[in-house]
């Protein structure tokens, strides 16, 4: 047992212990802050596969960004201290059934297949080269990609935006 | 000064008008003033470039022909006709430029005087656009080199009068006018391009340079004489059209409802002045007997609107006539050969006519002002029995416009007198040629006769006492900018500025620099030469001068004696000739003639056309639209059982349907047949026509409704079916189709693994 | 077996990273067909793309040994921020117009 691996079972544990409380949770409120330790421990999973740009935007755009956004997103829409706030669920049996078997299938064949594999390369600061590849083989999605930013900024606006004759 | 610099500056003189138009037509609304300081500005520039033009023209090239040439369309060798292309370019030689200034000065002053004119007028930036697009349509007559801009520009003269003179549109006189105007120079247009088109047949080519060098190389039309003189009688159909020529005069009267200074510009300068100009230019081309045409339309033209000018009361219609009747004059000074003369004439008319066109209109703004202020609105403004004694009140006008009559009465030391004496030479050396004395006769008493009516209006208008002198007691001198165009005009109107001598043209440099060009035609069809008429016209000359003097003088002291003297009584005399009066009233009756024959002659045809479009046409349509229904509905829908029709349609139909058949039969046969086939053959010959007749008797409809309909029915009741089954699998909800995405993605992993 | 099992827990490599995001994908897959609160819809939306991309950069650290899934990662996230806002603001525009976000009742375009 190295260091890796008990690093490993402990974030393993902790975003699937986090996401089952965000998909079981009746309390919203519960829900979206299991949802933040989800998230940090994916960003953690991505620390291990040594992709430490990747796991810092984790960090920034969903913890700083998207979840701030549904946390707004649940204080808008609910009564706080409303029966609301406990969310039901509904066609709990059948979705049980379909998504265990989906889990099983997933599970199963991720495990049964015999992936090739490569060494595993040493660790080495992945930002620059990234940043090179975002201007070079992968700019025209990357240009493309802020549009889409921009375009969503102005929707989202606009959407939300409340209407005076609506 | 180089030749490309003249030609630049023409290439700028054309265009600078059409951009002054483009401006003013889309921003006149924006620009201050309404931005008539940008169009009489260009103008003056023009005025100035032109005068530029014509200064390097003279001095430099005095006798070359400059010209710029470009191929528009080039149609390579086109099969039957030969090498063919369009060349376009510009020209200028002397008369081009005489003609740029004249055209520019008439215009420019015309400009200046309109923003006086029209001050506050509902369209007066448009009315500017309009002068400007006027000017240019003139210009592109001017200076072009070929027939075929000469002919677009023509119509853009046509075009711009019409708007001008129906710039007052809402009076319906006004709008009466322009359209007559339109459709009456539409006709002498049709000529003019049928002259063209037959040049252009023969030569291939628009170009004045070629064609008439082709034609001094001895190639004429189709070969033949008659059709060289029946094209320069067509192009000068143009002219007749443009220069308000008898028998289509009429639009030119009617003209006068346009604003005044309008009439200047139409009357001096632009559009009249245009079939002059064309005459001058295909000169060279007139066969004896097209100048003998022209002459005598000429001669007839002066020669009724002089008497009808007499009888006049309207100022500007008097004006109107005696414009007519000086065209005329120019017309017939050009036929009888007496080339420089007649252009000459144009000239210094324009000149002048412009000059009285803009001093009764000045007169016109004044007594429009004072009627106004004195409450009377009944008045006619434009009537000369109630002006009188506006000397005094107005004194520059009355001066200047002295100074016009002066010359278009032919006085010593005016440019009228130059210019007219020579044409009247002209005449009568024409006669000692040729014969047809008639012509001198009528110039002498359209000379006498034009001094009379011209004094007649400056006696009634200016002269004496007014009958009712608190009425005009308001009444002033016009603006500056009115006034200092006459005096302009005024001083353009004397000898001195084309021959210092006062008594003979031939002299000065416009005698130098417009001679009259040598004929292209064949000898055995061409007027008598150059040195032949200059001889005769040296020995006329001495007589012509006498006798003109002698007529305008007897014209005006008959003018004097009616009028203001009152020795003898215009009424009495009206009286007297009741019925010659009436006819010179009316105009000698034209409009009501041709309202006779030519526009009723038009609306009969229309009429019949319509019943043979209602009749014959339709009937034709119909038929045919009945028959297509029958054999797409068939019969039994289309006639009612046993009627004709359906008789008819059902023995053709059973008639083809029995020759299918038989061809279909005849198509099977072997060349040895055998009886069996024979029999085989005949059954499927049958059954084929049978079958076509079924068709016919349906109707292509009835196989569509009974058919392809039923096809098209079965294939949508299958559909329904089967979207009501899967319309069960439809929930509606997300969830649902999520389940079966995962459900397939599932059996994707399961049968790829 | 056991044995082997053993060996396999105790050695995590690209299988264990997989499993997990298998496993977390079908959490959000049963988020979005349970849960009838849309903002809940939406979180589990934002599991199943965090899953996308653990296998995106576990096959790029593990597979091609590459950054090239790193990249796709990182447009996956610009997405995710991307469909969030939009998601969040029709949310927000659902229930000034309706006074709920509760899916099952957004039913007014059916039939």
């Amino acid at each position: 047992m190295d260091l890796f691996t008990i690093v490993f079972y402990f974030l393993a544990i902790i975003t699937l212990g986090a996401g089952a409380v965000v998909v079981f949770s009746r309390n919203i409120i519960h829900a979206a802050f299991a949802l933040l330790f989800a998230f940090f421990g994916v960003a953690g999973l991505y620390v291990l596969l040594m992709a430490d740009f990747i796991a810092i935007t984790q960090l920034m755009i969903y913890v700083g960004g998207i979840l701030v956004l549904v946390l707004f997103g649940v204080m808008l829409t609910s009564q706080v201290l409303d029966v609301q706030m406990k969310s039901g669920t509904i066609q709990t049996f059948p979705a049980v059934l379909v998504v265990s078997a989906l889990a099983g299938t997933l599970v199963g064949i991720f495990w049964s297949t015999p992936w090739k594999t490569t060494a595993a390369a040493p660790m080495e600061v992945t930002a620059a080269k990234i940043g090179e590849m975002l201007l070079t083989s992968y700019l025209l999605p990357f240009e493309i990609a802020s549009v889409v930013l921009l375009a969503a900024l102005i929707g989202a606006a606009l959407i939300a935006r409340r209407e005076k004759n609506a | 000064m180089s030749q490309e610099t003249i030609l630049q500056f023409s290439t700028a003189i054309l265009l600078l008008p059409l951009f002054g138009f483009l401006v003013l037509i889309f921003f006149n609304k924006r620009l201050p003033r309404q931005g008539d300081w940008l169009g009489t500005g260009i103008l003056f520039l023009c005025l100035l470039l032109s005068v530029i033009v014509l200064a390097g023209k003279l001095g430099s090239y005095h006798d070359e022909v400059l010209q710029y040439k470009f191929t528009w369309v080039d149609w390579g060798n086109v099969p039957g006709v030969g090498p063919l292309k369009l060349e376009l370019g510009l020209m200028v030689d002397n008369l081009v430029a005489i003609m740029l200034v004249v055209v520019t000065i008439v215009s420019s002053l015309v400009h200046l005087f309109s923003i006086g004119y029209m001050h506050g007028d509902v369209r007066y930036g448009r009315y500017f656009a309009y002068l400007g697009v006027f000017t240019f349509s003139m210009l592109g007559i001017v200076v072009t080199n070929n027939f075929f801009m000469m002919y677009v520009s023509w119509e853009l003269v046509g075009l711009s009068s019409y708007l001008l003179i129906g710039h007052w549109f809402e009076k319906k006189s006004a709008s009466d006018a322009a359209k007559k105007a339109f459709v009456v120079n539409r006709i002498g247009d049709i000529g003019m391009f049928t002259g063209i088109m037959i040049l252009f047949a023969n030569f291939h080519t628009f170009t004045f340079d070629d064609i008439f060098a082709a034609m001094q190389s001895g190639a004429i039309p189709f070969g033949s004489e008659p059709w060289l003189t029946a094209a320069g009688i067509l192009i000068f159909a143009g002219a007749v059209g443009k220069s308000a020529q008898f028998p289509l005069h009429v639009w030119l009267p009617d003209a006068m409802e346009g604003p005044t200074p309008v009439s200047a510009l139409i009357h001096a300068a632009t559009m009249v002045a245009a079939g002059v100009y064309l005459v001058a230019r295909t000169f060279t081309m007139m066969t004896a007997d097209a100048l003998i045409v022209i002459a005598y339309i000429g001669a007839i033209t002066a020669f009724i609107s002089a008497t009808i000018a007499i009888a006049q009361n309207d100022i500007k219609k008097v004006l109107a006539y005696s414009t007519i009747s000086q065209l005329g004059y120019m017309v017939m000074g050009l036929g009888v050969g007496a080339f420089t003369a007649g252009f000459f004439h144009l000239t210094t008319h324009a000149m002048f006519k412009a000059g009285l066109f803009l001093g009764s209109g000045s007169v016109i703004h004044a007594m429009h002002h004072a009627l106004h202020h004195a409450g009377d609105h009944h008045t006619d403004p434009q009537d000369i029995r109630f002006m009188g004694g506006l000397k005094s009140k107005m004194p520059i006008t009355f001066w200047t416009f002295l100074m016009f009559t002066l010359a278009i009465s032919g006085v010593p030391f005016t440019s009228g007198f130059l210019s007219k004496d020579e044409i009247l030479a002209g005449t009568l050396a024409f006669s000692n040629l040729n014969g047809h004395p008639i012509i001198p006769i009528i110039g002498f008493l359209v000379a006498g006769l034009t001094a009379f009516y011209m004094f007649r209006i400056v006696i009634l208008a200016f002269l004496g006492e007014h009958k009712d002198p608190h009425r005009i007691q308001e009444i002033h001198e016009s603006p500056l900018t009115m006034t200092v165009p006459l005096m302009v005009f005024a001083a353009l109107s004397f000898f001195a500025f084309y021959s210092f001598n006062p008594f003979g043209a031939s002299s000065g440099w416009f005698y130098a620099a417009v001679p009259r060009p040598a004929s292209v035609v064949p000898g055995t069809v061409a007027a008598p030469g150059v040195e032949a008429f200059d001889e005769a016209l040296h020995h006329s000359h001495s007589l012509a001068m006498i006798l003109s003097l002698a007529v305008a003088g007897i014209g005006i002291l008959a003018a004097f004696g009616t009028y203001y003297w009152k020795k003898i009584s215009a009424d009495a005399i009206a009286d007297r000739l009741k019925l010659l009066h009436g006819f010179l009233m009316n105009k000698w009756y034209f409009d009501e003639l041709y309202e006779a024959t030519a526009v009723n002659g038009t609306k009969g045809l229309a009429k019949a056309y319509a019943w043979f479009d209602n009749r014959v046409i339709d009937g034709v349509v119909n038929g045919v639209g009945s028959w297509t229904r029958a054999l797409t509905l068939g019969t039994s829908r289309n006639w009612e059982e046993g009627s004709l029709g359906a008789v008819f349609y059902k023995s053709i139909s059973a008639g083809l349907s029995l020759y299918i058949g038989w061809l279909v039969t005849s198509a099977l046969m072997s060349p040895d047949p055998t009886f069996g086939q024979i029999v085989w053959n005949g059954v499927l010959g049958l059954a084929t026509a049978g079958l076509t007749f079924f068709l016919f008797y349906v109707g292509v409809g009835g196989f569509d409704n009974k058919i392809v309909d039923g096809l098209v029915n079965a294939v949508a009741y299958l559909a329904g079916f089967f979207g009501l089954i899967s319309r069960r699998l439809q929930t509606g909800k997300v969830q649902t189709y999520l389940v079966f995405v995962i459900l397939g993605v599932m059996v994707f992993f399961l049968w790829f693994r | 077996m056991a044995q082997e099992f053993i060996q396999w827990l105790s050695h995590p490599g690209l299988n264990h990273f997989l499993i997990i995001s298998g496993i977390l994908f079908s959490f959000g897959i049963f988020a979005v067909l349970t849960r009838r609160n849309a903002i809940l819809v939406l979180m589990g939306i934002e599991l199943i793309l965090n899953a996308a991309n653990i296998n995106f950069i576990a096959f790029s650290r593990y597979g091609t040994g590459t950054l090239d899934g790193q990249v796709i990662a990182i447009f996956v996230i610009i997405l995710a921020a991307a469909e969030a806002a939009i998601a969040l603001a029709i949310v927000l525009n659902i229930y000034q117009n309706f006074n709920t976000v509760n899916v099952d009742e957004l039913n007014q375009l059916r039939d």
